[in-house]
């Protein structure tokens, strides 16, 4: 059993009435990784999380977790995970330690386990200062670290985050992002978000959704490779306008390029080159034999958002 | 079980943090207290001709009661639970349905049992200073609470099924006060002296709940009433059970 994956999902479809939220998505997390699920709102990622959890049924297909399946062996597959639901739904009326008591022993743990885990999370989580104040009365961002420690507070195999750093500060993202981080290794971890930075930095893979679909998933570097082949390269250029468009219409390897006026005498120019060809040198030993100025020349390194914006788009593109 | 008295806790619990638990309690004990010195003053000195108990049953206030703070004690049970989205993270824990049924039923008829302590306060004075040995005695009182007990639970059931059904603790009470209404019309249909000639006469006639309690707060258990409440109770908790489940089907 302990080398089965932890999530096994194959052709796994949920319709609402009318409405398809996943279109018989299938993929596979090993133990230990940490997956974070992209998309924009709507395109499934809280219905597939929901679906792991055990809280509502799939219309078709299986999904296992550890081994067990998600309809039939609800009662065990809960057991193992830890959830948090979409805007951290928490009972205000409780104290911090007193809701993650009711938590642990409605989890299974004995008094004592229970006593001595919440220490700990509370401990992870920095929540000992506050574990006896109302949860009403806490700020976003410790409601938000109580959520993360309700969900590990059992030492869940599988942890399962939705949207877990939406509403927060920059500051609090950074602290629940490190968080998250820390759980690597001993956990294995599903985190959804529309925020690219979040998962560029916190996930070994990425899986990005559109309408209930799969399109990519690799690893964040394994998918800036793909689009470094395609990378910008800016320029600026004190030139002539003209000059320089009849120099790049030249260079062969330019297979796209872009002129616009800058600030002063400076041109933007935007090129695109053939097979991933590094122009840089090529710009430089130009610009050099006309005797221009140059003030920037850089390859324009594609975070996870031109990616995300490429692969959705893309796939638009083809439905039209 | 572990689940089941953790569950049960924090329910019962939560009347005691919210002001709706202290202002149904508070409100129970005002009508409470007000009927019994309504009676009190309406005898003057003359000695009591029934058990204070019955007599206080003859008022409409229990019914009262029962109607208003049960909806109030059951509407959030589910409702509000729904509302907030703690249902999501309870249900993916595990716990079975029907511990989360049976755990917010049962919190919710202990909390109903509660309010019902001044009731016990107001006839320990009758008795202290009435002096009279035909105003009270432990049968009666027994009795009455069984009374109250049974017609609590079957009330709370179908409240909890109300709650169970909407994730809005209005329309929770609405309907939950609406059964009850229902209710109360068949048993002032099913009033003293009505005997039924068809069946569906007879059913009717099984439903007179004022005479039942009147019964009960003479001191008389009838097993019929019992059997009727304890499987009525047991119908609707049966209902609930399927429409937490019902998630799974959809």
């Amino acid at each position: 059993m302990t080398s089965a994956p932890m999530i096994e999902v194959s052709h796994l479809t949920k319709r609402y009435a009318g409405r398809t939220a996943l279109a018989d998505i299938s993929f596979t997390v090993a133990r230990g990784e940490i997956v974070g699920l992209l998309g924009p709102n709507g395109a499934g990622k809280s219905t597939t999380m929901r679906i792991l959890s055990g809280y509502m049924p799939a219309t078709s297909g299986t999904a296992r977790v550890a081994g067990f399946d998600v309809f039939y062996e609800s009662e065990e597959v809960r057991r193992r995970i830890g959830y948090m639901p979409e805007n951290n739904p928490l009972h205000n009326e409780m104290r911090v330690r007193e809701y993650l008591k009711f938590r642990a022993r409605l989890k299974g743990l004995s008094r004592s386990e229970s006593r001595e885990r919440i220490d700990t999370v509370l401990e992870q989580c920095s929540l000992t200062d506050v574990s006896r104040r109302i949860i009403g009365q806490l700020s976003k961002g410790y409601r938000q670290r109580v959520g993360l420690a309700d969900a590990i507070v059992h030492e869940p195999d599988l942890i399962i985050l939705d949207e877990p750093t939406i509403g927060l500060d920059p500051h609090q993202i950074r602290l629940v992002r490190q968080l998250i981080k820390n759980l690597a290794g001993s956990h294995t971890v599903l985190i959804s978000s529309h925020i690219l930075p979040e998962v560029e930095m916190t996930c070994s893979r990425v899986m990005i959704m559109l309408d209930g679909k799969i399109l990519a998933s690799d690893t964040p570097a394994n998918l800036q490779r793909f689009m470094a082949n395609k990378g910008q390269i800016i320029a600026e250029i004190a030139a002539p306008a003209n000059e320089l468009k009849f120099e790049w219409q030249q260079m062969a390897e330019i297979e796209h390029y872009d002129v616009s006026a800058a600030e002063g005498e400076f041109q933007r120019c935007a090129l695109t080159a053939r097979d991933g060809i590094d122009l840089r040198p090529q710009i430089f030993a130009l610009v050099q034999a006309r005797g221009w100025k140059l003030r920037e020349l850089t390859r324009s390194r594609h975070s996870l958002e031109d990616i995300y914006v490429q692969v959705t788009r893309a796939n638009e593109e083809e439905e039209a | 079980m572990r689940v089941f008295l953790t569950l049960a806790r924090r329910e019962l619990g939560t009347y005691f943090v919210s002001l709706t638990g202290y202002v149904t309690l508070a409100a129970v004990a005002l009508l409470c207290g007000w009927t019994f010195c309504v009676m009190i003053r309406g005898m003057g000195t003359a000695s009591f001709p029934l058990p204070v108990t019955e007599l206080f049953f003859q008022s409409p206030m229990f019914w009262f009661i029962l109607l208003i703070a049960n909806a109030v004690i059951t509407m959030r049970l589910y409702a509000h639970e729904k509302y907030s989205g703690t249902y999501e993270t309870l249900m993916t824990t595990p716990v079975s349905d029907l511990q989360v049924v049976t755990a917010k039923f049962s919190a919710a008829w202990v909390f109903y049992m509660i309010t019902w302590l001044p009731f016990l306060g107001c006839c320990y004075l009758i008795q202290k200073y009435a002096n009279q040995a035909g105003a009270l005695d432990q049968a009666v009182l027994i009795g009455t609470y069984v009374g109250i007990g049974l017609f609590g639970a079957f009330f709370i059931s179908f409240g909890a099924f109300a709650s169970a059904l909407t994730s809005n603790q209005m329309v929770a009470a609405m309907i939950s006060l609406l059964m009850g209404m229902t209710l109360f019309g068949l048993s002032y249909m099913a009033g003293p002296g009505f005997a039924g000639a068809t069946w569906q006469e007879q059913v009717l006639s099984r439903f007179g709940f004022f005479e039942q309690m009147r019964e009960y707060a003479h001191g008389v258990i009838d097993t019929r009433s019992v059997l009727l409440l304890v499987s009525l109770t047991f119908l609707f908790l049966f209902l609930t059970l399927r429409v937490v489940e019902s998630r799974r089907w959809k």
